[in-house]
């Protein structure tokens, strides 16, 4: 008889999906919105407590999805950094949904409310299962689920220019997913399983004795690939920007915070419990991470500094900071990868509560969305100019938030690397420069003097994006200044990987 | 010079410099003036921009090709005796399949009893995709105007003015077949070739082709979105909770109580059969929606 919290992850991924599943017999688009929030409350509960108890005792187990043990029926594997990232991720959805809401009702027709919120379930139970899989298969099924809904919720404000977003990001994203089912394909021709122990059996024995290295190195290639053009690693940002900037902002939130993390996850968890991270380093995949993530970081910044619609420019920002992820990762080692999964998380807290913060402003001037009218809007609502002032400094690395610790552990995973560590250095150094330009002055432009003669005052208050603010920024503190706990956990889960 | 920057900062900081919008402004008119001169040159620019596009493209289409052709010489011969993929996984789903599933098809066992999670997956990717399809093409004031539904009106008349009749008798035939066919393979998917998806495909075609037959409306008189939204919820939350209570029992090796029945009768394989018909009719569903909302925009 097992414990009974193993069963947490499996009982979380049913709850969403069967709560996606019944949403549209909800004609209430009001009402739907609250049922997803429980469950992302409820998610975030379970997951939050599973976290508590394997960092306690120290353990990580597998799961089997029905009656057949590893290698013939699917599996789940879940350690502290899955059930914290899993947590996390469900208290970002809820709080997104929560003080995306009345934006939501302008945006969406109220007939589709519901599907909205099936969409959002479904992102959840992906970002789930992406977590905690133990089985490629599998995990390409929840790659599928979390892009059609990613598009459908991209696609939900039903503009002319929203479907042209989704059209892009559908086109893009599937492309990803090909090039991931390519390698997937030849993966099991060359080992034969699916089932991630098994696999990374296959291939330490692959790569000791040299056979198969070619279709091995195309296999690691094309899955960094396929999963890197679907978290927009740098070359492949195109689609981001229309479908982060345009879509809800609650959306938008969701998209840029956690939907890009998933696959990131996805991948990290490939690299280690599949290749093995120091095979990966001997196939030079993460050399190719490394170039492409230095580049992101640089040129997302060039990005944003010229863009002067507020959400684009946010979207642009996540390059960067996907950049950021993926030049840690290409540091190929422990340090590296633990900076790397603390971005995730600073990222997954600090961007969703840049945009609703945008997006509250925005409200508070008829959905305008340019930094040249949202000026002095702050004063309106000053939640929300606190938000993203904190958000804004984070970014750029201000001591105890969140965004200075991310690039502290970056920096400090560089010390050692001769080449890769001035890369990184000056990488680094100029990014933060670079987020200051654009950051700084739109913090100057929403706090700006409030014209004389126009508070508008019949604006209502937003109960819930008030909420949903001051959790997400005593998140971004917390995370800065109390790193060391979660510190522990990713160690704890990488040392047992 | 640095100073004029530095003051245009502070102005525009302090909300002082209103200039700066309006200043683009009366520029527009001025680049218009230009635009004899300009316009030929901008068409040249995209021009010789897609013309590089289309040749960069191609290049990169044919190296991802060339390399993956590469990797294919280099992969395992399929079917041979030393082939990875001939390994303990394949095995016991080839020799125990039967004993452990129950189902004589053995894809079937493979796909809705040892990899059910990943089947479940799947459907609820069909049920997403219909579910995007209607988000975007379900008729509201957003995508539809009033020329829309008159057009579609208009098609709809002559749709019944001209009656074909060969078309008609031939479906009147062909449909209950087809019907019958696709329910069997529904029915019979653990123990022939088939299985909820063929089935549900099947039934979806036979669909189709009675509303292309005999006009949409004549569909929608038993067809309708509840009954749509119905079936579906249905099919796919009765695959969810069946296989719930199945990998609950299954990991925490609880007796699962649900028979096996004897091999080769229609009554046998325990839940793969309920699967089955869930999925079939999900498929089906899928299937002529999108047929339905791509052509009308409503049930």
């Amino acid at each position: 008889m097992l414990p009974f919290y193993y069963n947490i992850p499996f009982i979380c991924i049913f709850l969403c999906m069967i709560g996606g599943i019944v949403m549209p017999l909800q004609k209430s688009g009001k009402r739907s919105v609250r049922w997803t929030e429980v469950i992302c409350f409820v998610v975030f509960g379970l997951f939050a407590a599973l976290c508590l108890i394997l960092t306690a005792q120290g353990e990580s187990f597998s799961y089997k999805m029905g009656h057949f043990p590893a290698p013939w029926g699917n599996e789940l594997f879940v350690g502290p950094l899955d059930a914290m990232l899993c947590a996390l991720f469900a208290l970002v959805l809820g709080l997104s949904l929560l003080g995306g809401e009345v934006t939501m009702h302008a945006d969406i027709l109220p007939q589709k409310q519901s599907f909205y919120c099936t969409m959002m379930c479904m992102t959840l139970a992906s970002l789930l299962a992406l977590t905690t899989t133990n089985d490629m298969f599998t995990g390409y099924v929840f790659m599928e689920i979390s892009t059609l809904a990613a598009c459908a919720i991209v696609m939900a404000k039903d503009t002319g220019e929203m479907v042209a977003a989704t059209i892009r990001y559908l086109i893009l994203s599937l492309l990803g997913s090909g090039l991931f089912l390519i390698g997937l394909a030849m993966l099991y021709c060359i080992t034969g399983h699916l089932l991630m122990p098994q696999l990374l059996q296959r291939i330490l024995l692959l790569s000791e004795s040299g056979t198969y290295h070619i279709p091995l190195t195309v296999v690691c290639g094309l899955m960094a690939l396929g999963l890197g053009i679907k978290s927009s690693m740098f070359p492949f940002y195109a689609w981001l920007p229309p479908a982060h900037g345009g879509a809800t902002t609650g959306a938008s939130a969701v998209l840029s915070g956690l939907v890009l993390k998933g696959y990131i996850v996805f991948l990290i968890r490939i690299f280690y419990r599949v290749f093995s991270i120091s095979v990966v380093r001997s196939l030079n995949v993460t050399d190719i991470l490394f170039v492409f993530g230095i580049l992101g970081m640089i040129l997302g910044s060039v990005m944003a500094i010229r863009e002067e619609h507020s959400k684009r420019m946010l979207a642009y920002s996540s390059v960067a900071q996907i950049g950021y992820i993926f030049m840690g990762l290409g540091l190929g080692t422990d340090v590296g990868v633990m900076a790397a999964f603390f971005q995730i998380m600073a990222h997954a807290v600090t961007k969703p509560l840049l945009f609703l913060c945008v997006g509250r402003l925005s409200e508070l001037r008829h959905h305008e969305k340019d930094f040249a009218l949202l000026r002095g809007s702050a004063h309106e609502d000053k939640m929300a100019g606190v938000g993203f002032t904190v958000g804004g400094l984070s970014m750029v690395g201000i001591p105890l938030l969140t965004g200075f610790t991310a690039k502290l552990f970056f920096a400090d995973a560089a010390m050692g690397g001769s080449v890769k560590m001035w890369a990184a250095l000056l990488a680094l150094a100029l990014s933060s420069v670079l987020n200051a330009r654009y950051y700084i002055p739109a913090m100057f432009a929403i706090w700006a003097k409030p014209e004389a003669g126009q508070p508008d005052k019949n604006m209502q208050a937003n109960r819930g994006f008030t909420v949903a603010a001051v959790i997400l920024t005593a998140c971004v503190v917390l995370l800065g200044t109390a790193a060391v706990p979660v510190v522990r956990i990713i160690q704890l889960e990488l040392s047992m990987l | 010079m640095k100073k004029q920057h530095w003051k245009a900062f502070v102005d525009w900081v302090n909300g002082t410099a209103p200039e700066r919008a309006p200043a683009a402004m009366p520029e527009l008119p001025a680049k218009r003036e230009k635009s004899p001169r300009t316009k030929p040159d901008e068409a040249r620019r995209v021009r010789v921009f897609s013309r590089i596009y289309r040749i960069t493209s191609l290049v990169v289409c044919l190296s991802v090709v060339c390399v993956l052709l590469y990797t294919l010489f280099h992969l395992p011969l399929f079917g041979a005796e030393d082939n990875p993929a001939v390994n303990e996984v394949v095995e016991r789903y080839v020799e125990q399949g039967l004993a452990e599933t129950g189902a004589v098809n053995m894809v079937t066992g493979m796909i809705l009893d040892y990899r059910a999670f990943d089947t479940f997956g799947e459907s609820s990717v069909l049920f997403l995709a219909i579910s995007c399809v209607m988000m975007l093409l379900l008729k509201d004031q957003n995508n539809t105007t009033a020329a829309d539904t008159l057009q579609l009106q208009r098609e709809r008349e002559t749709e019944r003015e001209i009656s074909d009749p060969i078309l008609k008798k031939v479906v009147s035939v062909v449909f209950p077949c087809i019907l019958l066919f696709g329910i069997y393979v529904v029915l019979n998917g653990h123990l022939s070739p088939g299985g909820g998806f063929s089935g549900g495909a099947v039934m979806g075609a036979g669909l189709i082709l009675y509303s292309a037959a005999y006009g949409m409306d004549a569909v929608s008189r038993f067809f309708t979105l509840k009954t749509f939204r119905t079936l579906t919820t249905t099919a796919l939350l009765c695959y969810a909770l069946s296989k719930a209570y199945s990998f609950f029992t299954g990991a925490n090796d609880l007796p699962s109580g649900i028979p096996l029945g004897i091999p080769g009768a229609i009554l046998s394989s325990g839940l793969i059969l309920v699967l089955n018909i869930c999925v079939g009719l999900i498929v089906a569903c899928t299937m002529y929606g999108f047929y339905i909302l791509f052509t009308k925009g409503e049930f």
